[in-house]
């Protein structure tokens, strides 16, 4: 009882101070001058409730938890079919999710699909970097500089050379894969800690270098009007450039503005389904075994004959390629990037779509992704408080359940008869 | 029969100013089983670690089928043939039994990226074969029926097992147990005694052996090696060494 009101004080006394930094005093700018203005009555009663909130909540945190214990637990296992069944069922559930996704643009509105789009792109970057901090269990805190080396390779190849996505899409994928290699050279012999810092390094290295580098990357100002996407030759705009033909033109329809958000969609979901066929044959190749036994044990490889510096450099330089792939295309959707796109946040993100969804674990990713890029749509209201809940369900994720939303399952491998 | 497998001449490894190991000689010839034996902190598991890559010798030769091992690297020294356990039970503890069994088989696998993506015939065969090579490994070490479970999950004897496996599926010519026995019960002991004379005999490898259990090193040894402080101390048959006046005085101090 002693503890748990000592405990209640203090993380009374912490909200106490943090509410009070926060929302208990606000600047304001008057001419020239800033001025310090206390918070009016009302909200000062909203800071003490909550300040009792914690209290209490601390103070009875053994009763809550007991009371929470009891509370019966979904059973998300008992959900699914039996293993024989899901095997018929499996291909026609994926296909109908598939058609599903397919269909589902031309129904709603062209921010929920512009919205979706955002979202297959975090996806893809997740898919990424699940290999190397899920799989290969090397934690990488600059993946958002391979989005980065992606982005900028289709912004640049297209506005010198005039390339269309469509080329530059492999080129940007192995660029960032060259990127990646690179990056792993060093870091071979780190692990963890240092592994991490490392790679924060690298990531606001190319950040910093894209923001200095004026004469090729425009700067902090960024590039403009990278082309669109184009569909066979097709492109997606009212007024077409010279020589080539519009969609809407070609098929004798009128102009609308959602084509080209819908095409895009399309795009992004053909190339997760990509990604994503890709990453699962690797995951059940002798790599992808050797990438886990990596993160287990690497002693134990290394007495096995398995030379850990290509393995690491495969980790590497496959996940800096889906973020190429994903870099590239976020840069064909928006049609403006610039530094500000690839901060560390943007990398933080990512990790919290891995660790959220369950390391290793592909449709967590996609669940974490999900998540990750609609509650924040959702709780407009709350923008100002956006990376506030952010913490918030971070440390409630980490509290109850460790291992993510769907935690990794291992494949089983069926022994043949003899 | 007799011939040589592994000739080590002169082994010694300086950590700064601590001499390790001192002039170490071993011979290990083909289908035996030969033991390292010695007090705590000799030396055993430091020839062990240079034997096996982990350690570059400072001096000392290695020849392994007549061909210089020391120098090379971890991972190239294992895929000679020369393959070790470890004093701590060492799997991939997340990954199910059969998945470390395919692991160790790694470099008998394709792993060209691109046979694995479009799942060419050949990829397949290969990887057919490793999965029958796991199965028979298991089978020999009674843990077939626990392939898909998590190795983490198995009892600590089973793990025990599992390691032994996840070696011999690497198909070595010599194998290193590092303290086998250490935490096994009484039954488990003599199942892993009974399973070392089958690799010699059955599979035809040699084992090369750090065992503090006396009664399972002297039951199976073919040739003893005494170490003391990183010195060779004495060597020879059970019996030459179990009588040796040293080797009493260095187990149970000077009397």
């Amino acid at each position: 009882m002693r503890g748990t009101l000592y405990n209640a004080v203090f993380a009374a006394g912490i909200t106490l101070v943090l509410t009070c930094l926060m929302l208990g005093v606000q600047l304001n700018a008057e001419g020239t001058a800033l001025t310090v203005q206390g918070a009016d009555a009302e909200r000062w009663i909203w800071i003490i409730a909550g300040i009792a909130l914690v209290f209490f909540v601390q103070l009875f945190s053994p009763q809550i938890d007991a009371f929470f214990g009891r509370m019966p637990k979904p059973n998300l296992a008992a959900l699914k079919p039996e293993e024989s069944k899901w095997r018929v069922i499996k291909p026609w559930a994926f296909s109908a999710l598939i058609v599903g996704m397919l269909i589902w643009p031309f129904m709603v509105s062209r921010g929920a699909v512009d919205l979706a789009t955002l979202t297959l792109i975090y996806i893809m970057l997740g898919l990424g970097l699940n290999i190397v901090v899920g799989l290969a269990g090397l934690l990488d805190l600059g993946y958002v500089a391979f989005y980065a080396v992606g982005a900028y390779t289709y912004a640049l190849l297209s506005e010198y050379f005039g390339l269309s996505f469509w080329v530059c899409l492999p080129i940007a994928a192995m660029l960032a894969a060259f990127f990646g290699f690179i990056l792993g050279f060093p870091v071979l012999r780190l692990r963890g800690d240092y592994l991490a810092i490392v790679t924060l390094g690298f990531g606001e290295i190319i950040r910093i270098l894209l923001n200095n580098w004026t004469d090729l990357t425009g700067g902090p100002n960024g590039i403009s009007g990278i082309e669109k996407p184009t569909l066979f030759g097709l492109e997606f705009s009212r007024r077409v450039s010279e020589g080539s033909q519009s969609f809407h033109e070609f098929f004798g329809i009128d102009y609308d503005s959602s084509q080209k958000v819908i095409f895009l969609y399309l795009i992004a979901v053909v190339l997760v389904l990509i990604v994503l066929y890709l990453i699962n044959r690797l995951m059940r190749m002798p790599i992808g075994r050797a990438w886990e036994a990596l993160r287990e044990d690497e002693i134990a490889c290394r007495s096995l004959g398995l030379n850990r510096t290509v393995i690491k450099l495969s980790a590497f330089t496959l996940g800096a390629s889906t973020a190429g792939f994903a870099g590239c295309f976020f840069a064909a959707r928006q049609g403006f990037i610039s530094p500000e796109s690839f901060i560390f946040i943007e990398s933080a993100i990512i990790l919290a779509i891995v660790v959220l969804g369950g390391m290793g674990s592909q449709v967590g990713v996609i669940c974490a992704a999900i998540v990750m890029t609609i509650l924040p749509e959702l709780a407009r209201e709350f923008s100002e408080y956006r990376m506030l809940m952010f913490g918030l369900l971070m440390v409630l994720m980490m509290r109850w359940r460790p291992q993510g939303l769907v935690p990794m399952k291992r494949p089983h491998l069926e022994l043949k008869q003899q | 029969m007799s011939q040589l497998l592994l000739d080590v001449n002169e082994l010694t490894m300086r950590f700064g100013g601590l001499l390790a190991v001192n002039e170490v000689n071993l011979k290990v010839k083909n289908r035996q089983i030969v033991s390292i034996i010695g007090p705590n902190g000799a030396g055993k598991t430091t020839v062990f670690n240079c034997l096996s890559g982990f350690y570059i010798p400072t001096d000392g030769s290695i020849l392994f089928r007549g061909e210089q091992l020391a120098g090379l690297k971890d991972f190239q020294i294992s895929r000679k043939g020369l393959v070790r356990t470890f004093q701590h039970v060492r799997l991939f503890k997340r990954m199910t039994v059969i998945e470390n069994m395919l692991v160790a088989q790694h470099r008998h696998l394709n792993t060209n990226l691109l046979s694995g993506m479009l799942k060419t015939p050949g990829y397949k065969r290969l990887e057919q074969e490793a999965m029958d090579r796991a199965i028979y490994w298991l089978e020999e070490v009674d843990l077939l029926e626990h392939a898909n479970r998590e190795a983490g999950y198995l009892a600590y004897g089973q793990q025990r097992k599992l390691e032994i496996a996840r070696c011999m599926v690497t198909q070595p010519e010599l194998l290193m147990l590092d303290e086998p026995a250490a935490g096994l019960n009484p039954k488990e002991t003599k199942e892993l005694d009974e399973l070392i004379i089958r690799l010699r005999d059955e599979h035809e490898i040699s084992v090369l052996l750090i065992e503090h259990d006396m009664g399972l090193v002297m039951g199976i040894s073919d040739h003893i090696y005494v170490i003391a402080q990183g010195t060779p101390l004495a060597d020879g048959s059970p019996m030459d060494v179990k009588e040796n006046p040293d080797v009493i005085k260095a187990y149970l101090g000077e009397s």
